[in-house]
């Protein structure tokens, strides 16, 4: 017999209310367009408010207010359109005070790290896998009391705005370590990271004629990790692969692990055209978290 | 006395001809746009000794690495043994540094057995890039004709001069083992050579004489060819790395003309700063937004051009190169450098670096407009691009090829709208709703409604719960 489940409604705090009431967060939390929208990654979004709810952290989100940071304009060249993003996003967090901004989006954390404060937007901008380390760190997150991931093998995908284009690759991989899971790396990670496909606005149009899509590439080189299959391994480099050679692992219960929205996509899609959605399944940090702890509803 | 007349003429005439190529290079990276990268001495001085001078990122990949050290040290080393070579030439002194007594010796052995490995190493260069399969990076379309001959140009030449070093250390050896008489230094590869030249004093004294000529020569001869080659690298990649982009690899470069505009129609007391004017006073020609040639190019991209030894690195990490699509890191930088040669100076003797006939690509003859955009570099290419920045972070001299990329995407936007329809619709929607898809934005805070999370207490601390 299932054990009852308590459940509590979270109202999530915005930020107009709470300036309302003359009270300031102790973070932002920056939903991101894909946070906010993308029906998979919006369980992330809330997956992650409800680690922002267990450990009692004052927080906030824009909500209505929120725009897009710009960021697709920008790396398609449309640089007057960043720059109105830019400024109406910056006025309206700045009119908060805002000093510190948690987002789940790589491609949101840099572009409001890096390349609002040319425009007037100075905040500490901290992305989830650091933050999420934190907590795991301060003991505050126990990542115990729900799901065991005990022995399960998980392999970490990069994101390039999170790891080349700002460094950050052990934070996201302390999480996961504190998982007690089976971490297998692929060949090409961290600074050798191969993008999912998705940045510089690819996400948004069709790709370029070539021999296969990035994400296809991505995805076989993460299966051939999971299941230790050395064979399919050596065949990577652009070159279609007829089929997944077997490996030593079977790739029942394996995780694709992932950081950023557009991966999460990329990916999700490359397991669904390798046909394997029912056993490997992709999950951002914030969820993983959630579950080990226990706190999904 | 004549010899040392000779040499010395030859000596100027190589240095002067060499400075005169190098300040036409100078002259074609300055008309690049202005860019400060002034300040930071320290952390400069820190990333040119360890990328530049410690190769540090070149042992990502260890097997060329070290065979690039071998010849890298080779070259430096060498260089105290050229010093000497200069000296005896041009005041008829014999090895002169031999005053050093044991240093000499130790100086000596090491140039042999360097000089030894170098050749060991070129034959391997040689190897991974002329057998039937070459390693991936050293092919690609960019990689024809003249690319691919100068690449061998260079290991021959190497080669070569070597030889010229040890057929002159083998017959002086010889000649003074001959006369019963004591040569300063230490020989360790020319001592086994010794047997491979005759026993006439005459023949020994000349052959000595022929190394010590070709490879002087030789030397004088490659320094001037370097500005026509790939191999100019082993200069320009010095200055290239200390004017290495300090900020994260993820932060793009702000357009302050357009934060001008920008802040003008958001706040209407804004006072737009006077537009920059020529010496004269006059009003210059508006700059376009984006690059469209290569003089809308901030000059750090231009000496990247410059510094780029065609090794591939960048676009064999490339995901979009990887999976079969046009786009070839190296063959911006490559054809940003050539377009300036064809547009601007060329510092050259000749002009190789246009592409040839072999190259198949239609011969250019409206110079003019002929741009770095379009001209070399097509939409498709830009297109392509996932700003993965897998490129630089590869790129062993920190050449950036992802801002070349960006300017020019900017060019394609602001000043053409010739983005693919698209990315015109994602912009629209970013216009409209706030967001790259076509959602209403009214709906932006839906994803809080009927949020819950369980309760934790002692009871259910044992539930299966999957992520959700």
């Amino acid at each position: 017999m299932t054990p009852e489940i308590t459940k509590r409604q979270i109202n999530v705090p915005v930020m107009a209310d709470l300036a309302a009431r003359n009270e300031s967060p102790e973070i932002l939390f920056w939903v991101g367009c894909a946070g906010a929208f993308d029906d998979r990654y919006k369980r992330v979004t809330r997956a992650f408010v409800r680690i922002l709810d267990h450990v009692s952290v004052k927080y906030a989100v824009l909500g209505l207010e929120e725009s897009c940071t710009g960021d697709p304009a920008k790396r398609a060249g449309n640089e007057f359109l960043f720059q109105m993003q830019a400024m109406q996003n910056i006025t309206t967090m700045n009119g908060y005070g805002i000093k510190k901004i948690v987002t789940a989006c790589p491609h949101c954390f840099n572009t409001i790290k890096n390349e609002y404060p040319a425009l007037g937007g100075d905040y500490e901008v901290i992305h989830h896998s650091t933050y999420l380390q934190q907590l795991i760190n301060e003991g505050k997150v126990g990542v115990t009391g729900g799901e065991s991931f005990k022995g399960r093998r998980i392999t970490f995908h990069d994101s390039c705005y999170l790891g080349r284009a700002n460094n950050i690759y052990e934070a996201p991989r302390d999480v996961l370590a504190a998982l007690d899971a089976d971490l297998v790396e692929m060949k090409r990670s961290r600074a050798n990271g191969l993008c999912c496909g998705a940045g510089g606005a690819q996400m948004w149009k069709e790709p370029e004629p070539g021999k296969k899509d990035i994400n296809i590439e991505r995805t076989e080189e993460a299966l051939a990790t999971l299941s230790g299959a050395a064979e399919a391994l050596a065949n990577l480099g652009g070159v279609e692969t007829e089929t997944s050679a077997p490996g030593q692992h079977d790739l029942q219960g394996s995780i694709i692990a992932v950081s950023c929205p557009f991966c999460m996509t990329m990916m999700s899609d490359g397991v669904k055209n390798k046909e394997q959605e029912n056993r490997v399944q992709v999950f951002d940090l914030a969820e993983l978290v959630a579950s080990a702890e226990g706190i999904n509803a | 006395m004549l010899e040392h007349i000779i040499f010395f003429l030859l000596l100027v005439a190589a240095f002067g001809f060499f400075a005169w190529q190098v300040r036409k290079i100078r002259a074609n990276i300055l008309v690049g746009r202005e860019r400060d990268m002034s300040g930071h001495a320290a952390e400069r001085f820190k990333k040119t000794l360890l990328v530049a001078f410690g190769q540090q990122k070149m042992f990502k990949r260890l097997t060329p690495a070290l065979l690039h050290l071998v010849v890298y040290v080779g070259f430096l080393v060498i260089n105290i043994e050229v010093l000497e070579i200069v000296v005896d030439g041009l005041f008829g002194t014999h090895r002169f540094l031999s005053f050093l007594g044991p240093v000499y010796d130790v100086l000596m052995a090491t140039n042999e057995i360097l000089g030894a490995l170098v050749i060991i190493a070129v034959a391997a260069f040689w190897w991974r890039r002329n057998r039937t399969k070459p390693v991936r990076r050293f092919t690609g379309v960019e990689l024809r004709a003249w690319p691919k001959l100068d690449a061998n140009i260079i290991l021959y030449i190497e080669v070569v001069l070597m030889a010229a070093l040890f057929t002159m250390n083998a017959a002086d050896l010889k000649l003074h083992q001959l006369r019963g008489q004591d040569l300063p230094g230490t020989f360790p590869i020319s001592g086994l050579l010794t047997g491979l030249f005759p026993a006439n004093e005459s023949v020994l004294h000349l052959l000595e004489r022929v190394g010590w000529w070709a490879h002087i020569t030789g030397i004088f001869l490659f320094l001037n060819y370097l500005p026509s080659s790939k191999h100019f690298h082993i200069i320009i990649s010095f200055p290239n790395v200390w004017y290495s982009r300090l900020v994260p690899q993820g932060q793009f470069s702000n357009v302050e003309s357009i934060t001008n505009e920008v802040k003008a129609m958001m706040d209407p007391s804004f006072v737009v700063p006077p537009a920059p004017t020529a010496p004269d006073g006059s009003a210059l020609a508006p700059t376009p937004f984006g690059a469209k040639d290569v003089e809308d190019l901030p000059w750090t991209n231009l000496l990247n051009a410059y510094s780029c030894t065609e090794c591939g690195r960048c676009t064999s990490v490339c995901p979009a190169n990887l999976t079969g699509k046009l786009l070839s890191p190296r063959k911006i930088i490559m054809d940003t450098r050539d377009r300036m040669e064809e547009k601007y100076n060329s510092p050259l003797i000749f002009r190789p670096n246009v592409y040839g006939e072999e190259a198949k690509h239609e011969p250019i003859t409206d110079l003019a407009n002929a741009t770095l955009l379009r001209g070399k570099v097509t939409p498709e290419e830009l297109w392509a691009c996932t700003t993965c920045n897998a490129c630089v972070e590869s790129c062993p001299v920190n050449i950036n090829p992802l801002e070349s990329i960006i300017e020019m995407r900017r060019f394609l936007v602001l000043e053409e709208s010739a983005a693919p329809n698209s990315l015109n619709v994602m912009f629209s929607n970013i216009e409209n709703n706030g967001a790259p898809w076509a959602f209403s934005p009214s709906d932006r805070f839906n994803w809080a409604d009927d949020l819950f999370a369980a309760e934790k207490s002692a009871d259910n601390v044992s539930r299966e719960v999957s992520p959700r």
